[in-house]
């Protein structure tokens, strides 16, 4: 049995968020220091605030500002900070209902230890050194036995000097470890002794390649080895005229689907070799391996063999 | 079901569309947080109905996949907005064909007599992200996707245009035709004024046999519908569209035998809508047909698989004009797919073009006497199918 692979898997892109009226007055007045909530139907003040009553439905435009100081309505205290939270060191994920406000806002709290976090306990905003428009120009609250000097949901017209904050771009990240199973382990092993191996359905006799470990038409586990190939048909194919930003790829080159003899379904590969425009359906290809790149598991590309042209019934149903 | 004779089955509550609202489809909505997007084509639909939130008995939404803007489970937070809190809201993913299975959801809830009026919209704000990378994730062992979106589908269209012998100009007389009648459509995305057919077939080619001119837009937009029973059809203020049969369809992405240029699943999901509406010759007794064609070529492609041509002859109907908006079978009188392309949404837009047509609701893009439409959607590496069938008049089984 071969060992099964797995290898990390990051997946991550800088998304762009479109805030709309309420959530670019909030994140606007976050970076002048001044924290919006929005007033509903039956006069209860939201913070953070939201585009539509949750429970009316109406939508709600009517912002006011909230003091800084609050109150924790509950908390947990966070032992091991992870990559991109608020704080460093350990501290209590808090919900804040800030004086003037009905709701509360989940944020960092910094306290020496969970023995110093209670619900009820009085705290306030820090802000952070440099504000651009977002909810981490809040640096986190810390705890405040001061009065209530700022106002407690008085109207606010939502503008404030400078520019507008009307979107914001938000790094999203996922880490997983991905492994492709047995089948495909088995397949990428064969792969680096230049072998294309596929599996056996054991009730409809097709070949897979690559193969998942099960059939999905009969729906059971194939576990049968085929090697198939290395020679095989150019069943269907693209010209592709336009770069992709991460293939070191002159364009125009082709893509084809190869139907590989003794497999019943094609994959997917570069045909070169040959000049693009005289690449056809029924073409007879055949693998070259890339010998300069050891990390190269696949075909760097297929070649014309220079046999005659398969003839369309051989093929057709493997389009 | 075996064991139950037919006469103790209750008969299905016939499903009536009397509310349809879609935004402005764009490149990129800046104005608008999703939640804010959503909410238009909602209270359009709302509008449309004469009804409010209260009215609405539960709220049945989709989009394409959540990598796309990156908000997991959107649902949870577009329930203030769409009026959902305290009703049921269901999800439905299915990749670019959601739009028509969440539609088919919603519907199958009324008409099993789950709920009496039932919101339904589908959205995708692709300005937030990149359909692309969403798409292509580098997975560890695999080799790099080596030709993107269009790359997937121009192999089949070559496999179509081998199996048919269709010229190669039948490409470019769909996409002349989806974009002219963009241009009645005040929703529609694309509105190229200035279009000709030589610039479509003058267009740079992407992926030998797909131009840029033949591929879809990337959209920011929803679209949404109410569904409603009898007694809701009974105190709509406009006519209604009525649902005469529905059905979906998925097959595995690949599998020895698929049939990427006529799939399987897409026949069946076909033979099932005409056999529930009692069709028997689709081309004759269905008036006007929205399908999702995201690459030119499709439209003959899917004439095929739908019934509306002989196997070999869909691209005919392309050449001889009997598609266009005044021909005898008109197939995407809104534009398009290819003219407005929000994913989780188009599939939707292609369902609710179909009930606005037998309204009489369409506009200048109106099929004059339209009875029967068809919508119909797809996705995935072909993989899901949704399609319904609506009428002008009730269903009458």
């Amino acid at each position: 049995m071969t060992e099964v692979l797995s290898a990390p898997l990051v997946v991550e892109f800088p998304f762009t968020r479109s805030l709309g009226p309420v959530q670019s007055a909030f994140l606007t007045g976050l970076r002048e220091r001044t924290v919006l909530g929005v007033r509903t139907g039956d006069g209860k003040v939201l913070v953070p605030p939201v585009e539509y009553d949750p429970a009316t439905a109406e939508e709600l435009r009517d912002l006011v500002e909230v003091a800084p100081t609050g109150t924790v309505t509950t908390w947990a205290w966070n032992h091991e900070p992870r990559c991109g939270q608020p704080l460093d060191t350990p501290f209590a994920w808090v919900l804040v209902r800030l004086d003037g406000a009905d709701t509360a806002l989940l944020h960092a709290l910094d306290a020496p230890g969970p023995d110093s976090v209670r619900t009820g306990l009085r705290v306030r905003v820090r802000w952070a050194a440099e504000r651009t428009g977002a909810i981490t120009d809040i640096a986190c609250f810390e705890p405040y036995e001061g009065e209530v000097t700022e106002p407690q949901a008085a109207p606010h017209e939502g503008e404030f000097a400078g520019e507008a904050v009307t979107g914001i771009v938000a790094h999203a990240r996922l880490d997983y470890t991905y492994s492709p199973g047995r089948a495909q382990s088995q397949y990428i092993h064969a792969l680096s002794g230049r072998k294309v191996v596929g599996e056996r359905c054991p009730s409809c006799r097709k070949v897979y390649v690559p193969p998942r470990g099960a059939c999905p038409t009969c729906g059971v586990a194939t576990t049968e080895q085929v090697e198939v190939g290395p020679r095989g048909t150019v069943t269907t194919f693209c010209i592709v005229n336009i770069k992709a930003k991460n293939l070191d790829i002159e364009v125009p080159y082709v893509y084809a689907h190869i139907a590989l003899d003794g497999a019943d379904l094609a994959l997917h590969a570069r045909i070169a070799g040959i000049p693009y425009d005289q690449v056809r359906m029924g073409l007879r290809v055949e693998p070259v391996w890339d010998d300069s790149s050891k990390d190269s598991r696949y075909p760097d590309h297929y070649r014309p063999t220079g046999e005659p042209d398969a003839d369309y019934d051989t093929y057709k149903e493997l389009i | 079901m075996s064991g139950v004779a037919a006469s103790t089955r209750v008969a299905k509550e016939p499903v009536a569309v009397v509310g349809i609202g879609q935004t402005k489809h764009v490149a990129a909505r800046r104005d608008v947080s999703i939640a804010g997007l959503v909410r238009e084509a909602a209270q359009r639909a709302l509008l449309d109905a004469e009804l409010t939130w209260a009215d609405i008995d539960a709220v049945v939404i989709g989009k394409a996949p959540d990598f796309f803007e990156g908000v997991m489970m959107p649902e949870l937070y577009l329930a203030d907005a769409l009026g959902a809190v305290g009703k049921p809201m269901l999800r439905v993913h299915t990749a670019g064909s959601v739009g028509g299975s969440t539609a088919l959801v919603a519907a199958n809830l009324v008409a099993g007599r789950v709920h009496g009026t039932v919101l339904t919209l589908a959205f995708e704000k692709q300005s937030e992200s990149n359909a692309m990378w969403g798409l292509s994730l580098p997975v560890p062992f695999q080799q790099p996707l080596l030709a993107g979106a269009g790359g997937f589908f121009a192999p089949h269209i070559r496999a179509y245009m081998r199996r048919t012998g269709a010229p190669d100009t039948i490409g470019s007389l769909v996409a002349y035709k989806d974009r002219r009648n963009a241009l009645k459509n005040p929703y529609a995305h694309l509105h190229e004024h200035d279009i000709t057919l030589e610039k479509v077939q003058s267009a740079p080619m992407l992926w030998d046999p797909v131009r840029y001119s033949e591929t879809c837009p990337s959209s920011d937009g929803a679209c949404a519908m109410v569904l409603t029973d009898r007694a809701g059809a009974a105190r709509a203020p406009r006519p209604p569209a009525w649902m005469h049969g529905g059905a979906m369809r998925s097959e595995p992405t690949m599998f020895a035998g698929k049939d990427f240029v006529s799939p399987r699943a897409g026949k069946d999901c076909a033979a099932d809508v005409y056999r529930q509406a009692g069709v028997t010759d689709p081309r004759r007794e269905i008036d006007a047909v929205e399908m999702y064609v995201p690459f030119s070529w499709y439209e003959p492609m899917w004439l095929e698989n739908l019934g509306f041509a002989a196997e070999g002859e869909g691209w005919k109907l392309t050449e001889s004009g009997v598609t266009e908006l005044d021909g005898d079978l008109p197939v995407n009188m809104s534009g398009g797919v290819l003219s407005t392309n929000p994913i989780g949404a188009s599939g939707m837009i292609r369902f609710a073009e179909a009930a606005l047509q037998v309204r009489g609701q369409a506009g200048a893009h109106q099929v004059p006497g339209a009875r029967r439409a068809l919508g119909h959607a797809y996705g995935g590496g072909s993989q899901f199918f949704a399609m319904w069938l609506v009428g002008s008049e009730p269903p009458t089984t």
